[in-house]
């Protein structure tokens, strides 16, 4: 069974129609890359997939679990329940700027473990293993000598590590990526698509928009080409980076020197 | 005599003082709800709030006091104030409460609305509810953002704490020139200014503090 199955997403802002009918299923350990024009609604699709956007159609699904149907909309308890599912890497980071890297990765897990039953009686340990854990994912993204510093005093790419360390610290099941490094000097781009790379290398379910076509066909099982709220075309990174067959898709391409 | 005048002066500073602080612990918390009044997507609400803070910011402190103070009793023939000192003590706090409500829920707005719409996002994708949000994320922001503006009402508001000698609050500046009329004598006046000067010092000096505290983090 798929990780995830989104089934016909529209989502329309008044009268303008940005997705008509998105549909396509991750596995497990699955690493896909959207591309797609600017204005071709990749953004919108990360957005309405954690609910920052309300979907206007279609469904979405976890493990066959229904999380999401526009015939049935959802009260915000169970929004935020049903984002804890996925993460989201925001293109220009947004981390906390009065939180240190290690606070920023731990706040949501400390605020989480308020709502466990047993956190009175095992706030010490509870608190020390969220400590710990957070100190561990910045070791992953190779910040463990940045822990206690703020935000404005790490550059780009570091922010967006502690940024991709946030968002694992909830152990999503699938994270998603809006254009990671486009927000980043060229030079910086390298160490955050690194940790991506690695990542997927780990088997995490991720989604990632990006515009570094070289950095798509390197790392994702599967690439989506997603133009006027459609995907114009599907397959492997072979398959769409050096034989597409639609000619939009070319067309695209064709801007890019792969 | 110099020892009456100091006396006297004290007195009206306290009286000042306790304007001040009435009007600060007043005026914050309504001008918080009007700033959420002001932001509310219900044009019910955020057109009248918006006219009477534009009615508020746009006409004499003086003139609202004394339209407070005499407007009930001079046009529905009912002074709800009563004849004495603590009515008219009350109609100025209620004018200096409205009044710096007014200002301070602009700062307010200004500065929530300052907060890029990002840092919300980030809280709502990582579970928090808009308690938490708030709470966790937004406040301290604000609080930075706000900071600057506020010292400068806080600074002004201890110089228009002499406004309300016009319904005869005895505050600093009325004790001040009561010796100019009853004794000829200017320089409790020039005293006056020692405590002004002295009180907006402080003020300053806690305020300085205060965003040095908030300097640990850039927004």
């Amino acid at each position: 069974m798929a990780l995830l199955e989104v089934e016909n997403l529209y989502k329309s802002f008044d009268k303008l129609e940005v997705l008509k009918g998105i549909s396509f299923s991750m596995e497990e350990g699955e690493t896909i890359s959207v591309i797609g024009p600017s204005g071709g609604g990749k953004t919108t699709l990360l957005r309405c997939l954690n609910f920052l956007e309300m979907p206007t159609g279609g469904s979405i699904s976890v493990k066959g679990e229904k999380i999401f149907s526009a015939d049935k909309p959802l009260n915000l308890r169970e929004i935020r329940k049903n984002r804890l599912r996925f993460g989201l890497v925001f293109q220009n980071f947004n981390l906390f700027p009065q939180y240190t890297a290690l606070q920023n990765v731990t706040l949501a897990p400390k605020l989480q473990a308020k709502r466990r039953p047993d956190y009175k009686k095992s706030k010490k340990e509870i608190i020390s293993e969220i400590e710990e854990s957070g100190k561990k994912l910045l070791g992953r993204v190779g910040l463990s000598d940045k822990l206690d510093y703020y935000p404005h005093q790490l550059s780009g790419g570091q922010q967006q590590r502690v940024a991709i360390a946030r968002a694992l610290a909830l152990k999503p099941e699938v994270l998603f990526f809006d254009e990671p490094t486009s927000a980043l000097d060229p030079e910086l781009t390298d160490e955050v698509l690194k940790v991506i790379k690695r990542l997927a290398d780990e088997k995490m379910t991720m989604l990632i928009v990006t515009h570094e076509m070289r950095f798509a066909e390197a790392v994702s099982d599967r690439v989506l080409f997603i133009e006027g709220g459609n995907i114009v075309e599907q397959g492997t990174p072979e398959e769409i980076m050096r034989n597409p067959k639609e000619m939009r898709t070319k067309k695209f391409l064709s801007g890019y020197n792969i | 005599m110099f020892a009456t005048v100091i006396q006297s002066l004290c007195m009206g500073f306290l009286k000042s003082l306790e304007i001040f602080v009435l009007t600060l612990l007043g005026a914050v918390p309504m001008g918080l709800l009007i700033s959420f009044g002001s932001m509310s997507r219900w044009k019910v609400l955020n057109v009248p709030i918006k006219i009477i803070v534009w009615i508020v910011r746009g006409t004499p402190l003086m003139l609202q006091l004394l339209l407070i103070y005499y407007g009930p009793g001079m046009l529905f023939g009912n002074n709800i104030w009563g004849g004495n000192y603590g009515g008219r003590f009350a109609a100025a706090m209620v004018a200096f409460i409205f009044n710096y409500a007014c200002y301070f829920s602009e700062i307010f707005r200004g500065g929530i609305e300052g907060v890029p719409k990002g840092q919300r996002e980030a809280g709502q994708v990582l579970g928090m509810s808009d308690r938490e949000i708030f709470f966790k994320v937004t406040l301290l922001q604000v609080i930075k953002r706000i900071v600057p503006p506020m010292g400068n009402e806080v600074i002004t508001l201890v110089k228009d704490t002499s406004l309300a000698r016009v319904i005869s609050v005895y505050e600093l500046m009325w004790n001040g020139q009561s010796f100019l009329k009853s004794s000829g004598l200017i320089w409790p006046l020039f005293f006056t200014a020692v405590f002004y000067l002295g009180f907006s010092g402080i003020l300053t000096m806690l305020l300085s503090e205060l965003e040095k505290k908030l300097d640990f983090f850039k927004i």
